[in-house]
């Protein structure tokens, strides 16, 4: 509690634009700050995706796309979308903004360090994007980097690219553990009086154990980055096999390119769980306010978002049916993978049990989070079949996978970024943002996503491999798959130059947005119960929240209102402390 | 363990258990936010070093692994960094005994023998590229240069958190700062042996 109850007087003197916005150590800030550089480098990966598009639905209508270039847009969308943005937003953005606030703490415990997390995460980006200017370009292995083909030269990007490119994800796992050991302190250390456990926000819990993964899973990345730069900068051969290369025999021998992919996916597997549960827990919270009623089964939430945590260590393989390991080992990781889907499917549920007899307010932000039960579980759904061996083999690297994923692990999360950031958004920045603007945003995303996506899981049936660059004379693959491509195309186009729309909405309301009240969704949770709004630095002014009850205290039988803050003390109603009510709330 | 799986199993919303309306007492360790951080780190640490291992592991089954003949200034590298953290051990009870200018004189043979260790283990690198056994030789001496590499470099960044300590101990009001300091070194120094010790045997049986 010591650094809790501190003043940080200290920093308040220096008004100074660049220590208020730049080298800040406001937790608030330095949120907002992780928030636009993911957004930013996520708008240069939406380009990339479009290019690509354009040369599968029209090929060569662009000259400029060749298939290195071709390469090099999947392999830095990927990696973009996944790292920099969903990873950064989530946990940098998001869990640097709550976490203080939601547990009534003025800060993170380790500020500074904070401040050097988000300056280090700058340099990985800028490190990322500089591969752009060097000899060759950026690197076109794919965003799962597989040797030997990565560090090869006929690679695109392979003299400099991949270099820039484990380098910056090398710095990035630098900044994430200077983050990370940040949220796990805080949050087991700064909660304000009475915030026990069992009292914090979905939102906190989930935060928490998706940092608890990242720390434990990026080190995986970094152990198989370091290896793979060896084996390009100093000739070793940890993952490099025998190679004939262009009629030469290779100096490289005897090394397991399966070993990286363990380590790869060692950590891949559990890093889209990284991404997964901040979703679920930020999902679960908006819901609960937006339908005004308590988060349906809270310990079960917990209990979910611990036992995704724990499983998602042992389902890694289900990446690697087709790398030619041992079958039993599939089976293994095939059974694993179909359990981790009990406690996602109790999630599943108890969402849609929050919003049972809920008295749902359709909003910009649970608009956003009612789309993503749908996307999660369309794309949830798919994945048990790619999680079979005898179903993946066949569907193994055919856009079946790419609809499967993208449903998954990149619309689903990303329609609880536009919830989150919609539902916060008059807490951090004192304005309204416009609702229609945010409504029609929605529907655009939502239904763009189906018509998208929906195609492509059956253009994966049809065997149409994902990654290449042309599609031209292959006989398995139908002439009217072109013209679907093309549709995806044009709807994909569309849908992404729409997203331009919700930046719009969000900058001009910041200056023109009716201003925000304290607490306009009547929220429960200690972050709308701040003094100030936008909170000042420092969060509570001179007294630090006390916490007297969980953070679903919603439509209470009896109680005035139909919230009832968490810093709010007593019972719901006289009655209700005398008889021992339950407070549940929710009528039989 | 029963303490997790109790707080778990609790239901804060229903009267009786944790009443609504009564700031419950938070469950928290007792120890500064910045041991906690600490241990967090080694947990981070201990998956970095574990996932080398386990590579390690995987790795030399391969056919092509010639075990390597590591060099006997090895068990006198790992002597000099038992003492360090020994050294850094009576530190850090001077300083908690407020002792400052003996806890100081520790410190600096702490630090010196972690320093001494660096310099010796590039000695031993020396040796083995005398004796023809570079990086890239065969990927049990790449893996021997790669694993005393990042153990190397988590010693220099303690050295140099010891340097900035050492650099607070001036002002009387920084002693708190400086015995945590003093102490999270000592535990970081401890850690890192141990890792070092693991590390030499797997080198050493294979």
């Amino acid at each position: 509690m010591a650094y809790a109850d501190q003043d940080t007087g200290h920093h308040e003197g220096s008004n100074k634009f660049i220590w208020k916005y730049v080298f800040s150590q406001d937790h608030k800030v330095i949120a907002v700050q992780y928030g636009c550089t993911a957004i930013a480098v996520g708008l240069l990966a939406l380009v990339l995706s479009w290019l690509m598009r354009m040369q599968i639905g029209f090929p060569g209508s662009l000259e400029f796309i060749d298939p290195t270039a071709y390469y090099q847009y999947v392999t830095m969308h990927g990696m973009i979308m996944v790292i920099y943005l969903l990873t950064a937003f989530f946990l940098g953005g998001f869990g640097n903004y709550l976490i203080p606030l939601m547990c009534g703490a003025r800060d993170m415990v380790f500020p500074f360090l904070n401040m050097l997390s988000y300056w280090f995460y700058l340099v990985s980006v800028i490190i990322l994007m500089s591969s752009y200017f060097v000899p060759g370009g950026p690197t076109g292995a794919g965003w799962t980097l597989y040797p030997p083909q990565a560090i090869l030269q006929g690679t695109p990007g392979a003299d400099w690219g991949i270099i820039m490119m484990l380098a910056s994800l090398a710095v990035f796992i630098i900044a994430f553990t200077m983050g990370g050991l940040n949220y796990i302190t805080t949050i087991l250390q700064a909660r304000c009086k009475g915030m026990t456990l069992m009292r914090m926000p979905l939102t906190i819990w989930s935060i928490f154990t998706a940092t608890v993964l990242g720390l434990l899973a990026f080190p995986a990345l970094f152990v198989s980055a370091v290896m793979l730069l060896f084996d390009r900068l100093l000739g070793t051969s940890f993952f490099m096999p025998y190679i004939v290369h262009m009629g030469q025999a290779m100096e490289t021998s005897g090394g397991s390119p399966v070993l990286f992919q363990h380590l790869f996916w060692f950590f891949g597997h559990p890093e889209v769980y990284i991404v997964a549960l901040p979703a679920f827990g930020l999902v679960s919270d908006i819901l609960s306010t937006h339908a005004r009623k308590n988060v349906f089964g809270y310990r079960m939430m917990v209990w979910a978002i611990l036992a995704i945590g724990g499983i998602s260590f042992i389902v890694w393989a289900h990446h690697m049916y087709v790398s030619g390991m041992n079958l039993y080992l599939g089976f293994f990781f095939a059974t694993t993978t179909l359990i981790i889907a009990i406690p996602t499917a109790v999630k599943v549920y108890n969402w849609t049990l929050t919003l049972w007899h809920g008295n749902i307010h359709l909003n910009t932000p649970m608009l956003f989070a009612i789309g993503f039960i749908s996307t999660f579980l369309i794309g949830g759904l798919t994945g048990l079949f790619l999680g079979n061996v005898a179903v993946d083999i066949p569907l193994s690297d055919t856009y079946f996978v790419v609809a499967h994923f993208h449903m998954v692990m990149a619309i689903a999360p990303v329609m609880v970024v536009f919830a989150a950031i919609y539902h916060w958004y008059p807490k951090m920045s004192g304005r309204m943002y416009n609702e229609t603007m945010g409504k029609i945003h929605f529907w655009v995303t939502f239904i763009g996503t189906y018509l998208i996506y929906f195609p492509m899981h059956y253009l994966g049936f049809e065997g149409m491999p994902r990654r290449y660059y042309a599609y031209e004379g292959y006989e398995f693959i139908s002439e009217s798959a072109q013209g679907l491509n093309e549709y995806i195309t044009v709807v994909a186009i569309f849908v992404g130059v729409l997203q331009f729309l919700f930046i719009y909405n969000m900058a001009v309301s910041l200056k023109y947005g009716k201003k925000a009240p304290a607490n306009p969704w009547h929220a429960t949770t200690l972050e709308w119960q701040t003094p100030d709004t936008p909170p000042c630095h420092g969060n509570w002014r001179d007294n630090l929240p006390v916490v007297y009850r969980w953070a679903y205290d919603y439509s209470v039988p009896g109680a005035e209102k139909d919230y009832i803050p968490q810093n709010v003390p007593g019972g719901h109603t006289e009655e209700d402390i005398e008889h021992g009510g339950d407070p549940q709330g929710a009528p039989a | 363990m029963s303490g997790v799986i109790k707080t778990l199993a609790s239901k804060p919303w229903l009267s009786g258990q944790d009443t609504v309306g009564a700031p419950a007492d938070v469950e928290m360790f007792a120890l500064p936010e910045q041991k906690v951080g600490l241990r967090v780190f080694f947990g981070v640490a201990t998956s970095l070093f574990l996932l080398f291992i386990v590579s390690y592991r995987m790795r030399m089954y391969y056919e092509d692994w010639v075990p390597l003949q590591e060099p006997l200034l090895m068990w006198f590298n790992t002597g000099v960094l038992l003492f360090a953290s020994v050294f850094m051990q009576l530190a850090k009870g001077r300083a908690a005994a407020a002792s400052w200018q003996v806890a100081q004189r520790w410190l600096i043979l702490g630090g010196a023998g972690a320093m001494a260790f660096v310099a010796l283990q590039l000695l031993v690198w020396q040796q083995l590229a005398a004796s023809g056994h570079f990086v890239s030789s065969n990927p049990s001496s790449s893996f021997f240069y790669l694993i005393t590499a990042v153990h190397g470099v988590h010693i220099v960044g303690g050295i140099l958190a010891l340097a900035y300590i050492m650099l607070l101990s001036g002002g009387a009001e920084d002693r708190e700062r400086y015995r945590m300091g003093i102490d999270l070194c000592t535990v970081y120094w401890h850690y890192l042996l141990i890792v070092w010790l693991v590390l030499f045997y797997m080198l050493l049986t294979t």
